[in-house]
C-alpha cells in the first residue's frame, strides 16, 4: 500500500484525528499505569493490592494493543513534516527519541507480561482472556525480569520527560507548530506565534 | 501405540489382576512420589500451590475396596501458595492460623466402588479447627506393584473460615479452591505374601 498524500483522513498537513486520539489515549494510559506501578509494588499484600496488580496488567496489555494500532496507522499515515527551521541534529534526535519510545512502549508491557509469567501469575486480560505463559515459574528469572521491567520503565520515563520538554520548547521558545498539531485545541499558529 | 504394545497392555493389566485377587493390600504411601497441590483463583487467574510436607496412611485392597482406610495429615507450614508474600500471608490468623492449627487432617470413613478404577471416598476434613464432611472421586491405577491414587475435588474456603476479614471478598480470591492429590502406595512385603 502506497501513501496517498491526499488521503481523506489527513487534515491539512497535520496528524489525523485517529493519530491524535491514539497519542493522547496512550499517553494518559502510560502515565496512569506507570504511577500505579510505582505505588502498588510497595504495598503490603491485601485484596486491594491484588486488584491493583490485575488492573495494571490489564492496562499494560491494552497499551500494547493501542501502540500496535498507533504504529500500524502511522505506517500508512505519515506524520506531518517537521518545520523547515529545525536544524538537522534536532531532527535526528527527535527521530531517535520517537523510535526509542516506540521500542519501549512495546518492551515495557512485554517485560511485565514475561515477569508475571516467571513469577507464576498468568496474565488474564480483564479477567477473561488468558495470555499464554511462555516462561516456566522461576524465582531468579522472575526477579531478573522485575529489574528489567523497572529499568525499561525508568528509561521510558526519562524519554517521556525529554519528549514533553522538547514539545514545550517548540511551543514556548521556537514558537512553531510542533505542539499545536498534536493539540488542535491550541488552534493554528497566530501571526504573533503566541496563542492568547 | 504399536500393535505389539496394544497386545501387551491388556496382558500387563491381567498380570496385575491376578495378585490382586490374592488380597494385596497397598499400605505404604511413598511420600516422595506423592503430591498434594491446589489451585486458587485470584482475580480469576488460577494460581498453583502445594503442600510440601504431609503424611498419609492407606490400606487399600482392590478386592475389598469397601474395607479401605485412608488418612492424610498435612503440615500447614509447608505450604507454597505461589510466592513468599503469599506464604507469609496464609500463615496469619485470617487464613490458616498456622501457629494455632499447624496440621489439617482428612480421615476417610467410607470407600465406595463406582465401577472400573473409580471410587468415591467420603470422610471428615479438619482445617483450622473446623471439621466437615467431604466426598471426593478417586481413581486408582495399579502399576508395577504400586497403587497410584489420583483425585481432585473443590472445597470452599469459607466453610473453614480460610481467608477471613478483608479477604472474605470472593471477587479477589475465589471461594472455590481446587485440590489435587496424587498418592503412590506400595504393598508392604508382609502384606504382599
Amino acid at each position: 500500500m502506497r501513501i496517498n498524500p491526499d488521503h481523506p483522513h489527513r487534515v491539512d498537513n497535520g496528524y489525523t484525528g485517529i493519530a491524535i486520539s491514539l497519542h493522547w489515549l496512550i499517553a494518559l494510559a502510560i502515565v496512569g499505569s506507570f504511577s500505579l506501578g510505582l505505588y502498588m509494588h510497595e504495598l503490603p499484600l491485601s485484596p486491594q493490592k491484588l486488584k491493583l496488580y490485575s488492573w495494571h496488567k490489564w492496562a499494560g496489555v491494552t497499551i500494547f494493543l493501542f501502540v500496535a494500532l498507533r504504529l500500524g496507522w502511522r505506517l500508512f499515515h505519515r506524520p506531518p513534516e517537521l518545520p523547515a527551521t529545525m536544524p538537522d541534529w534536532q531532527r535526528k534526535v527527535a527521530a531517535a527519541t520517537h523510535v526509542l519510545l516506540y521500542v519501549l512502549m512495546f518492551a515495557v508491557p512485554l517485560s511485565g507480561w514475561l515477569m508475571s509469567s516467571a513469577k507464576g501469575f498468568q496474565t488474564v486480560w480483564f479477567g477473561v482472556l488468558p495470555l499464554p505463559d511462555f516462561l516456566n515459574k522461576s524465582e531468579t528469572l522472575g526477579d531478573t525480569l522485575q529489574q528489567v521491567h523497572m529499568l525499561l520503565n525508568f528509561s521510558m520515563a526519562a524519554l517521556v520527560l525529554a519528549h514533553v520538554g522538547a514539545a514545550l520548547k517548540h511551543y514556548f521558545i521556537d514558537r512553531d507548530d510542533i505542539l499545536r498539531r498534536m493539540i488542535p485545541l491550541l488552534g493554528k499558529r497566530q501571526t504573533s506565534g503566541v496563542v492568547k | 501405540m504399536t500393535k505389539w504394545a496394544k497386545r501387551l497392555v491388556p496382558g500387563c493389566a491381567l498380570a496385575f489382576l491376578l495378585p490382586a485377587a490374592q488380597a494385596v493390600e497397598f499400605n505404604q504411601v511413598q511420600i516422595p512420589k506423592s503430591s498434594l497441590a491446589f489451585v486458587s483463583k485470584q482475580m480469576n487467574v488460577p494460581v498453583e500451590g502445594q503442600f510440601k510436607s504431609f503424611r498419609s496412611k492407606i490400606a487399600f485392597d482392590p478386592a475389598k475396596p469397601a474395607a479401605a482406610k485412608a488418612e492424610l495429615e498435612i503440615d500447614m507450614a509447608s505450604i507454597d501458595a505461589g510466592s513468599k508474600d503469599a506464604n507469609d500471608e496464609v500463615a496469619t490468623k485470617a487464613w490458616f492460623n498456622t501457629q494455632a492449627f499447624p496440621t489439617a487432617r482428612f480421615v476417610a470413613s467410607s470407600v465406595k466402588a463406582l465401577g472400573g478404577n473409580r471410587y468415591e471416598v467420603a470422610g471428615k476434613m479438619s482445617i483450622k479447627g473446623t471439621t466437615r464432611d467431604l466426598a471426593t472421586p478417586v481413581t486408582v491405577r495399579l502399576d508395577g506393584g504400586s497403587a497410584i491414587i489420583d483425585g481432585s475435588l473443590v472445597i470452599k474456603r469459607a466453610d473453614y473460615a480460610i481467608g477471613d476479614g478483608m479477604w472474605a471478598d470472593f471477587s479477589v480470591v475465589a471461594n472455590e479452591i481446587q485440590i489435587k492429590f496424587h498418592l503412590v502406595a506400595t504393598a508392604s512385603p508382609a502384606a504382599a505374601k
